[in-house]
């Protein structure tokens, strides 16, 4: 697979709704990697926050890996951002760290 | 933005200028150790930092204004401050630096800016989906707390998302389209999971579940405070009272998962009246203002 130009990983930091063990699977695998991404603590809060970095952190290049898309996608809107329609939104609510990282890191095999 | 789409608070502001951390690893620094290097990104994010892990191949978000702070083992000394175009960058080597006092460094400049300190709460707020709502105004109508208004078209929006009561979707479930998300819930499709036939029809059971208990759910409260005081009246009876209007408010919250501190919270009575019906009047002036235009 070709890298994806942009990646951002969400900690969802204030509530245990993403498992710990997979959000820190997922994160050890991106610093570990020659990769470059984007971290934030939670989009939860910078929507609520209005954070206007989230204006920075749309496109059609990102890989956005988070919790489900159709909540990523509305909390970027309730601050005006828009998702590109290429963006794509991995979910670590249902998905395993194995089956999220392949689709992150061009060394890992699906 | 599609315009059909309401921009939520075109005239909020944001409460924070942009600050990120980036750990840089790109030309001209050294890389650092993998596991001081993932330590560090999970300290800096536990403090509510964002971060850009910068390496040489790839790119991370842009940032264009705000607060940028770079940490890395740079080859070549670099300035404690510069500008870049209108963002503002602040350099800091972390050689032999321990992670704690890496993150320190970034602390003192947030401090130093008085920008608040991420993490005070846990950010629970109700989030619309624009693809499913009809803009019925229900969720204005029911919410108490002045979470919900309406944008200059008339279009429902949430305004005040620090309102909400923290673990309460109570709005979620009078949304007859499943419109209404709280991301950080547990179950779907609350939380932003697909709607499905089934979900549709568990919502509309429980809209029938409400009305069964008198119309909504301020009605029902209102006719049990209404028989609590008559019971009191008539039995002076104030422990039974009480626990027949606690045995009333459990069974309402365990049946829409609102937790008990909602309804302690709740208005006196007649301010529910009263919010109930102002509310409904906006919802219904809304309502009015669509079927003219």
């Amino acid at each position: 697979m070709s890298i994806p130009l942009r990646i951002l990983y969400c900690n969802c930091s204030y509530a245990n709704v993403v498992p710990k063990a997979t959000k820190e699977a997922v994160l050890r695998g991106l610093t570990e990697s020659g990769i470059p991404f984007d971290a934030v603590p939670d989009l939860c809060e910078m929507s609520a926050q209005r954070d206007p970095s989230l204006h920075d952190l749309t496109g059609d290049d990102i890989k956005i890996v988070a919790c489900y898309p159709r909540a990523v996608k509305w909390l970027f809107h309730a601050v005006g951002a828009k998702l590109g329609d290429g963006a794509e939104v991995i979910n670590m609510r249902t998905d395993s760290p194995e089956s999220i990282l392949p689709k992150l890191l061009p060394e890992v095999p699906a | 933005m599609s315009a059909t789409l309401p921009i939520p608070l075109a005239d909020a502001k944001p409460k924070a200028p942009r600050f990120r951390v980036a750990v840089y690893e790109g030309a001209g620094a050294e890389l650092l150790p993998p596991g001081a290097r993932t330590e560090l990104v999970c300290a800096l994010l536990a403090k509510g930092f964002s971060v850009s892990v910068i390496r040489v191949n790839g790119t991370v978000s842009a940032t264009n204004s705000g607060t940028l702070v770079v940490l890395g083992q740079f080859a070549d000394a670099k300035p404690e401050r510069a500008e870049d175009g209108d963002a503002i960058v602040h350099f800091r080597d972390i050689r032999n630096k321990p992670t704690a006092e890496v993150v320190a460094l970034a602390e003192g400049i947030r401090a130093e800016l008085n920008l608040p300190k991420p993490g005070g709460w846990k950010p629970w707020f109700p989030v619309i989906d624009y693809d499913r709502c009809t803009n019925c105004m229900q969720c204005l109508s029911f919410c108490l707390f002045d979470v919900y208004g309406i944008d200059a078209d008339k279009k429902i929006q949430v305004q005040n998302n620090n309102k909400c009561k923290t673990d309460c979707p109570a709005c979620s479930r009078v949304c007859p389209e499943v419109a209404i998300l709280f991301p950080k819930y547990k179950h779907g499709p609350i939380n932003g999971d697909v709607v499905s036939t089934d979900d549709i029809r568990r919502e509309n059971m429980k809209i029938d579940i409400s009305a069964l208990l008198g119309g909504d759910i301020y009605e029902a409260l209102r006719d049990r405070s209404a028989k609590f005081k008559s019971r009191f009246n008539k039995e002076r009876d104030a422990d039974k009272a009480l626990e027949e209007r606690t045995k009333c408010l459990v069974k309402i919250g365990e049946k829409l998962d609102i937790p008990p501190e909602v309804f302690a919270s709740l208005p006196s009575m007649d301010q529910i009246r009263t919010k109930a019906t102002e509310a409904a009047a906006k919802a219904q002036a809304a309502l009015n203002m669509q079927d003219k235009n």
